[in-house]
């Protein structure tokens, strides 16, 4: 039986997320783990899948979002009040079920309002899309620091700059969640980084992945061929948007209280950061970059006030390093030199 | 090739080296507290203040002789994910105990984690009533926003300060929206006239229509339980559209003199609650001062710089209180600190404190209003 080619290569990323969390797993057993990076494990799943999520808008539709923290924002905060209310009101006592079930949820809300903001907006050509999802972030902030819900027995209560709510109050204006249970656990993260490889790769591979590229390359020749173009920009902008709202449920249950502040415009900034960083349209280029600009800041604190001038020295570096002529053909030499390798091409492949 | 395979290796074992704290040898004579707080962005300024004051304090201990204090500095940006991770980077450094959050939301997202872990945490600053809720091992030095509240109304009824009054509040901000609502539930109880009520967020920059309101409403007195950046914005505009009522600020107005730019005439009769005046003649006082200048480059301290002042003394005398060396675990140094906070009182700079079994300080507030650029009691 002969596979092909995507399907080869999308076995191999499968394999290396579970080698990586294998390994994680037998760090965190062996006690090999530092406290500062088990802590941050959770973080780094949650923007790996943010960065992907954003690189199929950003790299494979074309279109510029800078909301995507909003998306995010829907998910953390819809995931906190599923989690609560299946708590509270359903009794529902496992914690992984209520897990999963509050990361449905979050991944659903967001995928509504990716609904509702791609309608209108994807219609737009041009850089449209950018301003709109930019505004959007504001808005879900602004309407979160005003919004107080609370769990009253089966009952769900909600209000708009009105705290004195009957029950016990989870989401509490701009002092944001609380007594919320932190339940996000790593097997589950990982399981959702795969879940995001899966859906991505395979619509990426798909008929409609090659509609969705088309679109972006030439819009009127995609037309041409009777393409629906903003049928197509849509479903990459809402199963992003989902993928989104899931790794802020996922982040959210992390954490015993959060605040609607986090989740604002510099938040979607960092994530378009992962992305461009890593190589717009190349996911594994994403998740690599997701995972050490995550872990960087942490490994800086010995340089104390310092460490985010030296952040930012670092990420100009990169940027330079990634785009000059000579490590790149370096890089694909070795890239070129491996492959040929595996193939076992008589001939070998040479460095340019 | 394989001298690329070396430098990348090499580097990548430097980076990873930078990343690992250093782990220092337990000194049996010598406590680790830890500092958390935001030194950087936004709330850069109340987590310095609190850095500086927590320095002074633990200078003038280490001077004494005797038990010595190890402060651990870590940055939290005021963000609930970095705060966690400058926790378990103090955990990593061997930190027996915390000073902080500064902020309200990174002190809750750290005293979850901390309250499963037995860690004490004794905050300078985070004022919200959810910091030290249902859990033990959390205490405050500062009071409670919805005290706050409460006493500015009564204040305000009782001295006859305004009959008309006009609230102006910043509702994407915990702290400022936990007093307002205290205060305007205590107002309706003892029968203060609210005339105009009005928010703005982080964002906002213009303060016209906020206070053109209170102006249209003929109010006497407008109430700003916000911290002093906004405020010094409301004055500014008052000014301009030459509207002079009484303005009564909380422990957030602290520290508005010390602005870069800011004219103190502006602020001239404004009446603010604080626990701390750095123009006190106290002898403890002028001390402070003094070395919290040296330290902090000649900025004048408010009171998040008193209140961690308060809170490394106040650690420090439960510790030898409670025979904490530099050897006991953070774990039982959590359950021996929470038996002295229960049962001990202590004097500082902000007044004489005691705690409850909730972990709130009692304390009171004293008001103040702005004359010439100083703070002088209120009625004298």
């Amino acid at each position: 039986m002969k596979l092909k080619k995507s399907t080869v290569n999308a076995i191999i990323s499968y394999a290396i997320v579970i080698a990586a969390f294998l390994i994680c797993q037998w760090m965190i057993a062996t006690k090999n783990m530092p406290r500062t990076l088990k802590g941050q494990m959770i973080p780094i799943c949650v923007y790996i899948v943010m960065a992907v999520s954003l690189n199929l808008v950003v790299g494979i539709s074309g279109e510029l979002s800078l909301g995507h923290a909003g998306f995010m924002s829907i998910g953390a905060f819809s995931g906190a009040i599923a989690s609560t209310y299946f708590l509270n009101a359903l009794g529902l006592e496992s914690a992984i079920v209520r897990l999963v079930l509050s990361i449905l949820v979050g991944g659903a809300f967001a995928g509504v309002f990716g609904v509702l903001i791609g309608i209108p907006v994807l219609r737009l050509r041009g850089d449209y899309l950018a301003i709109v999802t930019l505004a959007f972030g504001e808005i879900i902030r602004n309407v979160v620091n005003c919004l107080y819900f609370s769990v009253d027995g089966m009952r769900l209560h909600v209000s708009f700059n009105n705290p004195n709510l009957p029950g016990s109050i989870i989401v509490n204006g701009p002092a944001g969640s609380k007594g919320i249970k932190a339940i996000s656990t790593l097997p589950v993260g990982f399981v959702l980084i795969l879940f995001t490889l899966f859906v991505v790769l395979n619509l990426v591979n798909s008929r409609s992945g090659r509609a969705i590229m088309a679109s972006r390359d030439n819009r009127i020749a995609a037309e041409a061929m009777g393409i629906n173009v903003t049928k197509y920009k849509m479903m990459a902008f809402v199963t992003s948007a989902v993928l989104a709202g899931m790794a802020g449920a996922l982040y959210g249950l992390n954490f015993s209280t959060f605040t609607a502040a986090k989740f604002k415009f510099d938040t979607s900034i960092l994530v378009l950061v992962f992305v461009v960083l890593g190589g717009i349209g190349n996911i594994w280029g994403s998740i690599i970059a997701a995972a050490l600009l995550t872990v960087l800041p942490e490994l800086l604190r010995a340089f104390a006030d310092y460490r985010m001038l030296i952040y930012a020295i670092v990420l100009i570096l990169v940027m330079l390093a990634t785009n000059n002529p000579i490590i790149r053909s370096l890089f694909n030499g070795l890239i070129r030199r491996n492959r040929a390798d595996q193939a076992k091409a008589g001939k070998g492949g040479d460095a340019q | 090739m394989k001298s690329m395979k070396t430098i990348i290796a090499m580097i990548l074992a430097v980076v990873l080296l930078a990343g690992l704290s250093t782990a220092a040898l337990a000194d049996e004579n010598t406590i680790k507290i830890a500092v958390i707080g935001p030194f950087t962005g936004p709330a850069a300024n109340y987590g310095l203040a609190c850095r500086y004051g927590a320095q002074v304090a633990a200078d003038e201990i280490n001077a004494q002789g005797g038990l010595q204090i190890e402060l651990l500095f870590e940055d939290d940006e005021h963000d609930t994910e970095k705060a966690i991770n400058a926790y378990n980077a103090v955990i990593e450094a061997g930190a027996q105990m915390i000073d902080g959050n500064t902020t309200t939301s990174p002190c809750l997202a750290v005293g979850a984690v901390a309250y499963e872990e037995r860690m004490f945490m004794l905050t300078p600053s985070a004022s919200s009533d959810l910091v030290v809720a249902d859990k033990d091992n959390v205490y405050q030095v500062c009071f409670q926003d919805p005290q706050m509240g409460t006493i500015s109304a009564n204040l305000i009824s009782e001295n006859g300060m305004g009959t008309k009054i006009a609230v102006i509040y910043n509702n994407a901000d915990d702290y400022s929206t936990g007093i307002y609502k205290t205060f305007i539930a205590q107002a309706k109880e003892i029968g203060l006239e609210i005339v105009s009520e009005s928010a703005f967020n982080d964002d906002t920059t213009d303060f016209s229509v906020q206070v053109a309101d209170a102006k249209d409403k003929g109010a006497d007195l407008v109430f700003l339980p916000i911290y002093y950046t906004p405020a010094s914005m409301i004055l500014q505009t008052a000014k301009n559209i030459e509207y002079a009522p009484v303005f009564f600020g909380v422990d957030g107005m602290d520290g508005i003199l010390a602005m870069d730019n800011f004219d103190p005439a502006l602020a001239e009769d404004v009446i603010l609650l604080t626990p701390f005046s750095a123009f006190s003649d106290d002898e403890q006082v002028v001390n402070f001062v003094e070395k919290y200048k040296v330290i902090s480059g000649g900025v004048e301290p408010n009171q998040f710089g008193a209140d961690s002042y308060d809170a490394i003394y106040a650690l420090y005398q439960a510790s030898v209180n409670a025979g904490i060396d530099g050897n006991t675990s953070f774990e039982d140094a959590c359950e021996l600190l929470i038996a002295q906070f229960s049962e001990m009182e202590y004097t500082g700079l902000t007044g004489v404190m005691k705690w409850d079994e909730t972990g709130a300080v009692s304390k009171l507030p004293a008001a103040y209003v702005i004359k010439g650029g100083a703070y002088v009691p209120y009625g004298e």
